[in-house]
């Protein structure tokens, strides 16, 4: 075999493929021309081949709605049952690219009983596309598609004000429906809403801005999607979170930490710690297939060997030393129940960063998805969204969703189906509720020491450091006395006496200011019952 | 912040859902079928557990039609790589006399395919297997999830996957039930001949041109690669310089007209292509919806 197993060197060549990716989600009520917009892009970008092209036209024959002319949605139909039924059941992901931009594009039903797959698209995604028919205009689907696209953290939307052929591209009704969809969802935090009057069925500004539309000042969708920006906010160059997914131990030399930079950035030297332990130490070294780095970046799927003999396993989370990700066992989120039994407390697990636990549930209220009032309830319906508050077992790292999207975000599995019953993101963590019952009592003796000596935030603080201040202080204390009172057993005693004090007030206090501050924490247990204000 | 390529993102995304077989099911394997994608998950595997090695076997369903290059590729790549490879035919389906000239190309996709590689995963009781298979290359395959969840009978219910959000892949499963992973889900074809370039995988060498002998069958080049392919009246083989987009079967594989014969020259001709990549391939058109049947019968 004389096969080339090294390429030659002259062989490799600049990579002409875009540098940059933007994933979106296209959605939209029933019948709005979702199908059709994406088949029109794939169609306008050249990434529909001959042979598939051929099939097409036997299949718009066979299934298509557009008479004798291509039925483009049957390019993005991917299931029989789907192609029979002319509708989309499940997320397709459909992919092009221009000499600009690589596109993944999750194509996502209507229906309201498909909620669930729209939401998992909209998880991924950088942007999000929003199709109104012009006949019809801001319709409950459309808010509520605009709600859960924001709830899961998009922050950019195009409306595409579609059919526009159908209404005489009537600039008139452009205008009212890009006032009624800003007014519709002023609340929901976007950050840039853009209108584009299209036809998808005919092309008009989807490649190329249309003559039928000389009153339009804007860009083709085409263009807008390849240029618009969604770099995420930059993160401290000098924080870094990265749950840790395996641990590589290959030998008994080598020991690695595995997982996906969540946020931030890793680097040789950096000092980090270790949650929920809180064991402090720094990295080593950067491990890639290549040998080593000195440095990794978000998103990265990385190998982190630490300086000491720490212990970590799947679960912990590597982050700087100055990071304050506070762990905790309650949270209270959003979430949108995708089961179709009715949401009920018990029985569930919580997946969150990359950790499960045993986790009880409370619903508070359900969100109405077209008014966004809120009503206080006890279960919530498929695909309806409610605020809760979840309990966990164990303790987890966690992050607000605003903050973080690896911490923040969770599901809620079945623990007798396994099924994925829900996805969230958090929007508050009660850090006042550290574990104190149960997680106390397997703590070993030095963590009992530390909890002694160590101030409020013990997790970011070793038991040496407690120590030496204390003891810093107490001489401190001698030293004054000594100066005071020129006496030496009165010094002796001052600092003996701050020290030992230091400790028990400090407990005192602690459980004093505990069941103070209780009287606003409701177990969530309690509560369950729906009294969630 | 400097942004991750295009490449970089889909690397990382690969290399963390390889990781997480790894750390929550009990007895993965990687479906090795030696073609590109494969060529490209096996690069991913070696970066993610470097610099260990892949915490699992390798497994390939050999039909005994595939290229003589394609096992001599694997064969070299394995032994420089240092991996286990479980080489699995289906005997019963050989001795039954199945052959693909005879018994025609579906029924030979069943046994020799399809039942050879339950047959294998039941027998090493194989709980996670990894496919190089993408999103892109078919439209059943488009909505199929990156954890497929598989019955105790390798089927596949495309009307109840379970919703990925995020990178919360929920791995929990009940005993005898399985999973198809897909790392490559999200790359294009365009993106594995890219990668392909920039990390210098090595490839079977028939993915570029030389002149090969080639008989034109049923509108396709077909190169015979062995005596089993009996020449009907009025075939002859010619010399002709072709290279191959896909691999598999020898007599269902067909060849593409090119002088592209590096790399360069591949990913040139594919971007200026109007064809798709399985147009190549005489099983995935014995109708419609024929690839999303295959599937539920538990084909890759």
């Amino acid at each position: 075999m004389n096969a080339p197993l090294n390429l030659p060197a002259a062989d490799i060549f600049p990579i002409a493929a875009p540098a940059a990716l933007l994933r979106f989600i296209t959605c939209g009520s029933v019948d709005d021309g979702k199908s059709t917009l994406i088949g029109r892009l794939l169609y306008d970008t050249g990434a529909v081949p001959d042979d598939q092209l051929a099939s097409l036209h036997a299949d718009s024959r066979r299934f298509g709605t557009q008479g004798d002319a291509l039925d483009l949605a049957l390019l993005v139909d991917g299931l029989a049952a789907e192609r029979e039924q002319g509708i989309t059941i499940d997320v397709a992901y459909r992919y092009f690219s221009t000499p600009r931009r690589a596109f993944i594009v999750a194509d996502t039903p209507g229906h309201e009983q498909y909620t669930r797959n729209m939401a998992t698209g909209a998880s991924g995604a950088d942007l999000a596309i929003i199709l109104v028919d012009a006949r019809k205009g801001v319709l409950a689907q459309t808010r509520r598609h605009s709600f859960i696209v924001s709830m899961v953290g998009v922050r950019r939307v195009v409306v595409a004000i579609n059919k526009m052929d159908l209404v005489g591209f009537d600039e008139g009704v452009f205008t009212a429906i890009a006032n009624s969809y800003r007014a519709a969802t002023r609340h929901l935090g976007f950050e840039q809403i853009v209108f584009i009057p299209v036809s998808a069925l005919r092309g008009d500004n989807i490649a190329s801005l249309s003559a039928d539309t000389p009153w339009y000042r804007g860009r083709a969708l085409i263009d807008y999607l390849e240029t618009v920006d969604v770099s995420a906010l930059a993160a401290d160059p000098a924080s870094l979170r990265m749950p840790v997914q395996w641990v590589n131990r290959p030998n008994a030399h080598f020991r690695g930490f595995s997982g996906t930079i969540a946020l931030g950035a890793a680097h040789v030297g950096q000092d980090v710690k270790i949650l929920p332990s809180g064991r402090r130490t720094r990295i080593a070294s950067i491990v890639t297939a290549l040998g080593e780095d000195s440095s990794a970046q978000q998103d990265e799927a990385v190998t982190l060997v630490l300086e000491d003999e720490v212990d970590a396993s799947r679960g912990d989370v590597i982050v700087s030393a100055q990071d304050e990700a506070p762990v905790a066992r309650v949270f209270d989120g959003r979430l949108l129940w995708m089961s179709e039994r009715a949401a009920s407390g018990q029985g569930l697990i919580v997946q969150q960063g990359m950790t499960t636990a045993n986790a009880a549930l409370s619903i508070r209220t359900q969100i109405d998805v077209n008014t966004f009032a809120e009503q206080p309830t006890d279960s919530l319906p498929v695909n309806g969204i409610g605020r809760v508050r979840i309990r966990s077992e164990k303790p987890l790292v966690l992050a607000t969703y605003s903050q973080d999207r690896t911490l923040g975000a969770f599901t809620l599995i079945d623990r007798l189906t396994n099924e994925t019953v829900a996805l969230g993101v958090i929007d508050e963590v009660n850090p006042a509720d550290l574990p104190q019952g149960h997680a106390a009592v397997a703590r070993k003796a030095p963590d009992l020491w530390r909890r002694l000596l160590a101030p409020a935030d013990s997790s970011s603080e070793t038991l040496a450091e407690a120590l030496s201040w204390r003891i810093v202080s107490a001489l401190i204390v001698t030293l004054l006395a000594a100066v005071a009172t020129q006496t030496a057993w009165i010094a002796l005693l001052a600092g003996a006496a701050d020290f030992a004090l230091r400790l028990v007030l400090r407990a005192a206090h602690r459980d004093a200011f505990k069941r103070a501050t209780a009287l606003r924490q409701v177990d969530p247990e309690q509560n369950a019952d729906g009294g969630g204000i | 912040m400097i942004q991750l390529t295009h490449l970089q993102k889909l690397e990382a995304e690969a290399i963390h859902i390889i990781r997480e077989v790894a750390a929550t099911c009990e007895n993965p394997v990687l479906l090795y079928s030696i073609g590109k994608d494969s060529a490209v998950l096996l690069h991913l595997v070696m970066k993610a557990f470097a610099p260990g090695k892949p915490p699992f076997p390798l497994l390939h369903v050999d039909t005994t039609w595939k290229f003589r290059e394609m096992i001599a590729f694997r064969d070299a790549r394995i032994a420089e790589l240092g991996l286990e490879l479980i080489v699995h035919t289906n005997e019963e389906g050989r001795a039954a006399g199945v052959n693909l000239f005879a018994s025609g190309s579906r029924l030979h996709t069943d046994v020799m395919k399809t039942q050879a590689l339950r047959q294998a995963l039941d027998k090493y009781k194989f709980d996670a297997a990894f496919g190089g298979a993408r999103r892109d290359e078919e439209r059943s395959r488009a909505k199929e999830r990156i954890f497929s969840m598989r019955s105790p009978e390798h089927r596949w219910d495309p009307k109840s996957q379970r919703p990925e959000p995020w990178r919360l892949f929920n791995t929990r499963k009940r005993p005898g039930e399985s999973f198809r992973v897909f790392p490559l889900s999200n790359w294009t074809e365009a993106d594995v001949w890219d990668y392909v370039a920039l990390e210098k995988i090595p490839v079977v060498p028939l993915y570029f041109a030389k002149p090969r002998p080639v008989v034109a069958r049923d509108g396709m080049l077909i190169m015979r690669d062995d005596e089993r392919m009996a020449l009907r009246a009025g075939e002859e083989i010619e010399m002709r310089s072709v290279r191959f987009r896909t691999l598999g079967c020898y007599p269902l594989t067909g060849a593409v007209e090119s002088n592209a014969s590096t790399l360069s020259g591949i990913i040139a001709e594919m971007r200026s292509s109007r064809v798709s990549e399985r147009q190549g391939r005489l099983i995935d058109h014995d109708g419609g919806a024929s690839m999303e049947q295959k599937k539920q019968e538990g084909y890759f």
